[in-house]
This record gives C-alpha cells, structure tokens and sequence, in this order.
C-alpha cells in the first residue's frame, strides 16, 4: 500500500473522469506514490494500473459453520478419540477408563447420593473460606488503601507473607486447628485473600487522582469520596481479584481435602485411588471442572452487572 | 486523597435550595494556606473580609513555590460579582496554579485569598466519574438528597437532557464538556472557574461551546474566571483580559466590545494583536 506525499495540489491532472472519484479532492486517487508530474503531461487513465483490489465486507468473509459448533467440535473430537483409543485397547481401564464408562459411574454416583453430598461438602468448604478470606483481604486492603498508617502497618506484612506459598503450611495448621473442618476453612481463606488483597490495594491506589480532583472540588467529604470515587474506581480491580481468588479457591480445597478428609469431592478421590478407581477420580476431577467454570460464569455476571459502565472489547 | 485542611473552605452549611440566579454579594471563605492548623476553628468568621467594593475573588501578596521556586510571586487579583475574567498567560506561567488555588485544590500559598463558598470548577479534561450516570455525575457532592429533576434541569440548560441517563464513557468530547459544565451550574455558583474547558474541543465544537459559555454567564451572572491559552476566546469572552507572567499579572485590558462579539471587527483584531504582542507573539502581518 503506498500513502504518498505528492502535492494535493497536483491532483487535477492525475484523475481522469474515468476514476470515479471527485475531481479536486485529495483523496485515495489522487495520491500515488511517484506522482509529482508536471500538470503539462497528463497520464492517461489506461496507462495506470493501481493493481486495485476489492476491500470485502467481513460478513463475506463468515464461514458457514455456526460458532458453537466451531467452538464444540475440539472437545467432541478430543472425547471420540479417548473412547476410540479405550475400545480398541490402546488405553487399559486400570490407566484410564473410558468416556462410556465414566458416564455409568458418575450415573450411579450421582444415584447412590455419594456424589451430591460430597459436593454439598465441598461446595460448603469452598463458600466459608472464600467469605472469610474476601473479608480478610478485602478488609486489610481497605486499611492499607485509604489510610496511610494502615498502609505502614498491614502493607509490608501482607506482601511478606504472600510469599509463603500457603500449601506449605497445611502440617502447621493441622496441628493448630486439629483435622476437622477449621484447616480446610482456614487453608482456603489464606489462598483466597492475598489476590484479593493484592488487587483492591493496587485498584484503591490505581484510581485517578484527577477525579479525585474533581470531587474534592465538587465538595465531597473524605468518605463521600471513599464511597463515590474511590471504591467504584477499585471496583475493576476486585472483580479482578475475586477471579483469581475463585482459581486458588479450587486449588486450596484440593488440597486441604487430599489430607485427613472423611467426606467431600477430594475424600472421593483419595479413596478411588486407594481401589485403583481411576473412572471415579476421572468424574471427580470433571465435578472440579464444571464447578470451577461455575463460579467463572458467576463472576462474569456480576462484572456485567457491577462495571456495566465500563466499554469493553469484546473481539471479533 | 482527601486533605482534611480542605474542610474549612467548602462546608456543608451552603444552602441547598435553587436560588434566583440574581443574588447580593456573595460572602467570601478565605482559602487558608496549608500550614495552619485545621484544628483551628476560623471557619465561620471570614474576618479578613474587605469592607469596601464587593468582590467575587480578593487575591492580595499570593505567594506559591514549587521547590523554593516561585511561580505566583505575590500576586494581587480581584473579581467583581459577575465579572467576566479571562487569564491568559504562556504555558507554565502559573495560571492553571492561580485557577487550583482559587479552587481549594492547592493549599501550599502564602498570602491572602478570599473566594466564595459558592465556586464550582470545569477542568480541560471532563472528569465525570465514569460508574455514574451523566445525571448522577452533575448531583455528586451536593448536599442532601436532590432530586434527578434538578440534574435534569441543568442538563436541559447546557442542550444535554436527552442524555440524562447515558454513561459518561459513551458521550462525545462535547457532550462529555457540556455535562461538566453542568455539574458545575447546579451548584449555582458565584464564581465558576473554567480551566482552559474547550482545550480538548474540536473547532467547531469549541465555537458552540463558547457561545453556550457566554449564554450561561450572562443567565445567571455568576463571576467567571477563565483561563486559557486562546487569545480569540478571551477576546470573544471576557469583560477583562489579564496576561499572567513571572508570577503576576502582567498586564490587563478591558474589552469594552458589545456583545455578542464579531471577530471580523477591525477593534477585535486590533485587541487580539496588543494581547499576543504582550504574549511574546509578533503579529505584525496580521494586524497589518
């Protein structure tokens, strides 16, 4: 593509009537790349070949297949091929049973209720410790964001704590809070509060001070400006880190779970492993799946509904 | 942040009830420098308070530095009610210093400065808080509980009512102006400092904008301070024009033009030449 930087001026000559475009203008016609001829030799229209092509509008351009078959076909394809592979023997069931088979068995669990409480269990675990640990992060953040002395006081710790990787002090809180529900719990809220914290402190700190500016001249109270402009403007960044606290969330309840559980998703596991179940670990490991793309679909909602204000990008 | 000193200038006792917008002298608030205490409770006796001509803004001995640099070096100003009074200056002269102070936003002075309690700011860029609508934008921080009819009505005076319940992030640089704007009417100000507010504009956006800034003024005749770096805009607007450099007021000149203003008179050009001269900028050919 050649953006020239002839003259406007010598434009005239260079578009013949035959080009469809105003005369005069400086438009696309006009400004071609080795154009400075002098006004007394025009070119004949024929003599100049563009090598124009057609621009194509996008919904030309749209294939056929509708988008959720497109974007269902990779799984559907990926399942034919395990099923294809356990028939013909390739995969022993004692590696990994057959999608068929998983079926069955997640049919019975779910028949026998071993599965519906276990998740009743594990969905109650996930719940306390990721509300205690959203009021402990959220809580410390507000601190540390809106009060200087609370940044002193709470910011250095928080950031050197973060950094023990929380799984590491499963044995410790064991021996603190026994083997009952109290580890699991307080395994999950350490998990879940450092991301929170992390991102309402920097969503806090992230708001810009020009509109704070604005409502201070507008003659807002310090709190009108901690409800009005601060916190909706560090909303982005708690929804940001509600996300990531829902990840670790799963990932801390697997945990805590695998250790000195009797009830719960993780406990199935731990005892299909024990009898070589690997079709009861495979259902187990899909109930972690589609729980965890529920608690996204949930946050995805509330983003809607929260940061409506906010124009996104949504692709093409 | 908030600053606590900010307390004293603006408080809440400002009555929220809509006034007509012919009013008496508005009281003055001195704007307290930063190194008084604000324990301190001088908020309700503005005893400074010049006895004699009525004033919109008294400015005596103002003292701002940046550094142990200064730049407002006692500066004096005043603004009659309802005056309108355009500050022009090279960029970096300390004129958008001049408009915060007055505002309440920078507190780092020496000297005198007295400014109504009633002000209300527009800034270059809009600054409308971008997870309220445009209605809830122009009631933000006023007292009380008012009503969307009254937002409504101030929108309805800047021609943006329709746009009443739009989210700031989807209005037009215009449109987003005119909402400042009427942020800042709502308030039903006695000085209203416009910081260089069609600076973002596009031209022909910037001449309505102006047009409906004059219309505005001489509705409610509120006190306008209006800094900007557009020397035709001063002209076009104001009852008096102040060139601001090294700190001071440099220079001041009436412009006795009936409105509305023609920038094709020969008077306005002649005007508009002096200002730039004064401004450094030669214009010989264009004066010519």
């Amino acid at each position: 593509m050649s953006i020239s930087h002839a003259p406007p001026d010598s434009s005239p000559p260079d578009t013949p009537d035959a080009s469809g475009f105003a005369k005069g203008g400086n438009g696309v016609a006009s400004s071609r790349g080795d154009a400075p001829e002098s006004p007394a030799a025009p070119v004949p229209a024929h003599d100049v070949d563009l090598g124009l092509e057609p621009i194509r509008p996008s919904s030309s351009r749209r294939t056929r297949v509708p988008r959720w078959l497109r974007r269902t076909s990779g799984p559907v394809l990926l399942l034919l091929l395990w099923q294809i592979l356990s028939a013909t023997g390739a995969l022993t069931p004692d590696v990994l049973a057959s999608p068929g088979r998983i079926a069955r068995v997640a049919g019975d669990l779910i028949a026998d209720g071993s599965l519906p409480s276990a998740m009743g269990t594990s969905l109650r675990r996930v719940a306390a410790g990721l509300v205690l640990g959203a009021v402990v992060g959220t809580g410390l953040a507000l601190l540390s964001g809106l009060f200087r002395v609370g940044e002193d006081l709470v910011d250095a710790s928080v950031q050197m704590l973060r950094t023990v990787p929380f799984v590491g002090l499963i044995p410790l809180f064991i021996i603190w809070f026994g083997i009952g529900e109290a580890p699991k719990v307080a395994i999950i809220t350490l998990g879940v509060s450092f991301p929170l914290y992390l991102n309402v402190y920097a969503g806090i700190r992230g708001v810009d001070s020009q509109l704070i500016e604005a409502g201070e001249s507008l003659g807002l109270s310090r709190w009108g400006l901690v409800r009005h402009v601060v916190l909706p403007g560090a909303l982005p960044g708690a929804m940001t880190g509600l996300r990531y606290s829902l990840g670790i969330a799963w990932l801390a309840l697997v945990f805590a779970e695998q250790i000195n559980a009797d009830a719960g998703i993780g406990f199935l596991m731990v005892q299909a492993r024990d009898f070589l179940r690997t079709d009861v670990i495979v259902v187990c490991l899909i109930v972690y799946a589609f729980l965890g793309l529920l608690a996204d679909f949930i946050v995805r909602s509330l983003e809607r509904l929260l940061l409506q204000w906010r124009p996104t990008f949504t692709g093409r | 942040m908030a600053t606590d000193v900010h307390r004293p200038v603006t408080p809440k006792t400002a009555d929220p009830a809509p006034g007509s917008p012919a009013r008496p002298t508005p009281t003055l608030a001195p704007v307290h420098p930063a190194p008084t205490p604000a324990s301190v409770p001088h908020t309700r006796a503005p005893a400074a308070a010049p006895a004699s001509a009525p004033h919109a803004v008294h400015v005596e001995g103002l003292t701002r530095s940046f550094d142990g640099r200064p730049v407002i070096d006692n500066l004096r100003l005043d603004v009659r009610p309802g005056e309108f009074v355009a500050l022009l200056g090279r960029s970096g002269c300390g004129k958008s210093t001049l408009l915060r102070i007055l505002a309440g936003l920078d507190r780092d002075i020496e000297g005198t400065v007295l400014v109504p309690r009633r002000k209300a700011v527009a800034f270059q860029a809009p600054r409308l808080m971008p997870w309220k609508r445009v209605w809830r934008n122009v009631l933000l921080g006023l007292p009380g509980k008012p009503e969307r009819a009254l937002a409504e009505r101030a929108l309805k005076e800047v021609g943006l009512d329709h746009r009443s319940g739009a989210w700031p992030k989807t209005l037009s640089g215009g449109e987003a102006q005119r909402a400042s704007l009427a942020r800042a009417l709502v308030r039903e100000p006695d000085l209203l400092l416009l910081d260089e507010p069609f600076g973002a504009l596009d031209a022909l956006t910037r001449i309505k904008a102006q047009r409906l800034v004059d219309e505005l003024w001489q509705r409610r005749g509120c006190a306008v301070l209006l800094v900007t770096h557009d020397v035709e805009e001063a002209v076009l607007l104001a009852d008096r024009v102040l060139v601001m450099d090294e700190g001071v007021i440099a220079y001041e000149t009436r412009i006795d033009l009936e409105r509305p203003r023609d920038i094709t008179d020969p008077r306005f050009a002649e005007l508009r030449a002096r200002l730039l001269e004064r401004l450094g900028v030669d214009t010989v050919a264009e004066a010519a």
